[in-house]
């Protein structure tokens, strides 16, 4: 379980963090904070699937469920127990 | 439905909102033509005010060109004010060709598409070319009007950090079995002034079997050494596979866009493209205007010149007085403040000094990152630009910022 939020937490920050000064944790808002837009989730979708072997439907994939590592965490694992 | 107390009342607190966030924009009527002197009615109603206008994208002076009026008046007498059709009914005459066969020759194109304006231009293009098969890989600070037409189109998007070219390599990879990889940017940046890297960009796109798309409203008619663009700049001209740019900037500056490119993609926007199709395209007088410019700038590119020397210019100056500036060659030079409520400070006391140059806060730029952006023209005159110096240098003294770093003004306003 933490290894898997560490695993994302890097990747959202290698992903998108642009300036060193912004601090990225488990609860910082991504989306509605700006720091992704809605673009740029797609990589995001595609890493998840790729790396936890899930398939997250695109009504799933929303802005809401993407806000936080902590909501992406949740996301992941209610498709891993399927 | 009508028009309820409820729905008014939905409105009024959302404009309640935007005034409260201190993002609620407010027009300055210009009481003159677009130049570097221009006279100012702000806030509305009060005593005209003359100023020096340096937030225009006038960037070769030509808005108010006398040639390129007089070539307006012509147009206006012999084609008429308005055509009163789309472009494929009975909207396109002669002229209309004629200026899309300048541009593909200036931009060294195969063909171009003339559209009302270039965020029809961008609006239309994506959704005209791909469908869910293909991918848009696009730099994270792409103009709006780009991030719109994504928006329309059903093919799948991305995008990689800021003219990160590792980090659009990564995407090029992770994208590699999409049928159509279309790597999106703008040319210069409109926000920061930087240009992208276009020969990096264009060769990653040859590795990858991707094509490329460049949005060079901010850069046609002077960046390049004879003003064709960023393609010129960078030294990848003939492999630019889509340019869209405006009219309404350096070229005369009145209205109008296009989409230049390969052959096949140009007519695939003249059967497709929704705003070519759904909307009458630039007026005759403004096709003979923008004519004119052309003829101007192939005749000489003394006015390019004169831009580039002022850009220097303004740019040496305002790094020896000790403002932080946003680095490049464009210009577009931003003068970063960082704090949102001390640009709004230093623009009101520009404008008071008879500086007229607007801030930028978030939302329009990145939190934390609020700006004066200064924009130089050809237009401009030495005079000009010393005054405007020595006004930032007054204001810069009285907001006590001259020589600070980024943490230094951080720690002295908050973010």
């Amino acid at each position: 379980m933490e290894e898997m939020k560490d695993l994302i937490l890097t990747y959202v920050i290698n992903e998108y963090q642009e300036d060193e000064d912004d601090e990225i944790t488990y609860d910082t808002p991504l989306i509605s904070s700006g720091f992704v837009d809605s673009f740029s989730m797609v990589s995001l979708k595609v890493f998840l699937e790729r790396k936890f072997q899930i398939s997250i439907p695109d009504d799933k994939a929303t802005p809401e469920a993407f806000d936080s590592v902590n909501k992406i965490v949740e996301l992941v694992k209610s498709y891993m127990k399927k | 439905m009508s028009y309820s107390e409820t729905i008014k009342t939905h409105y009024q607190n959302q404009l309640k909102d935007i005034r409260d966030a201190g993002i609620y924009k407010e027009e300055r009527f210009i009481h003159s033509s677009q130049a570097a002197d221009i006279e100012v009615e702000f806030p509305t109603g009060s005593q005209l005010k003359k100023v020096i206008n340096m937030c225009a994208n006038n960037y070769l002076g030509l808005s108010s060109h006398p040639d390129v009026i007089k070539a307006a008046h012509e147009g206006l007498d012999t084609r008429g004010y308005g055509m009163s059709s789309v472009r494929f009914i009975c909207g396109t005459q002669d002229i209309h060709r004629e200026l899309e066969m300048r541009v593909t020759e200036f931009l060294g194109t195969e063909d171009t598409i003339l559209f009302p304006s270039c965020m029809d231009a961008n609006a239309g293009v994506f959704e005209a070319l791909l469908t869910s098969e293909d991918i848009m890989i696009s730099d994270r600070l792409v103009h709006a009007s780009i991030i719109d037409g994504m928006r329309l189109c059903s093919a799948e998007h991305d995008t990689f950090k800021h003219s990160d070219m590792e980090h659009l390599e990564q995407k090029l990879q992770l994208h590699q079995n999409k049928r159509i990889k279309l790597v999106i940017t703008d040319g210069v940046f409109s926000m920061d002034g930087d240009l992208a890297k276009l020969d990096e960009i264009a060769a990653l796109c040859d590795r990858y079997d991707a094509l490329l798309f460049v949005d060079d409203s901010h850069a046609s008619g002077f960046i390049g050494k004879t003003g064709r663009g960023t393609h010129e700049h960078c030294g990848v001209m003939g492999k630019v596979d889509i340019i869209t740019t405006t009219f309404g900037k350096a070229l005369g500056g009145a209205s109008g866009g296009c989409v230049s490119g390969r052959k096949e993609i140009v007519e695939m926007c003249r059967q497709k493209a929704r705003p070519y199709l759904f909307s009458n395209t630039i007026s005759p007088v403004v096709v003979a205007g923008v004519l004119e410019v052309f003829n101007i700038l192939q005749g000489s590119t003394e006015r390019r010149d004169k831009l580039e020397k002022n850009t220097l210019f303004w740019r040496k100056g305002l790094t020896d007085a000790g403002f932080i500036i946003k680095s490049g060659e464009s210009p577009i030079v931003p003068v970063m403040l960082f704090n949102a409520a001390l640009a709004q400070a230093v623009s009101k006391d520009l404008y008071n000094e008879g500086i007229y140059a607007i801030g930028f806060f978030f939302p329009v730029v990145p939190n934390g990152q609020a700006r004066i952006r200064t924009q130089i023209s050809a237009g401009h005159e030495m005079e000009h630009l010393e005054k405007a110096l020595e006004a930032f240098i007054r204001v810069g003294k009285k907001h006590k910022i001259l020589g600070l770093s980024k943490q230094d003004i951080i720690a002295r306003y908050g973010l």
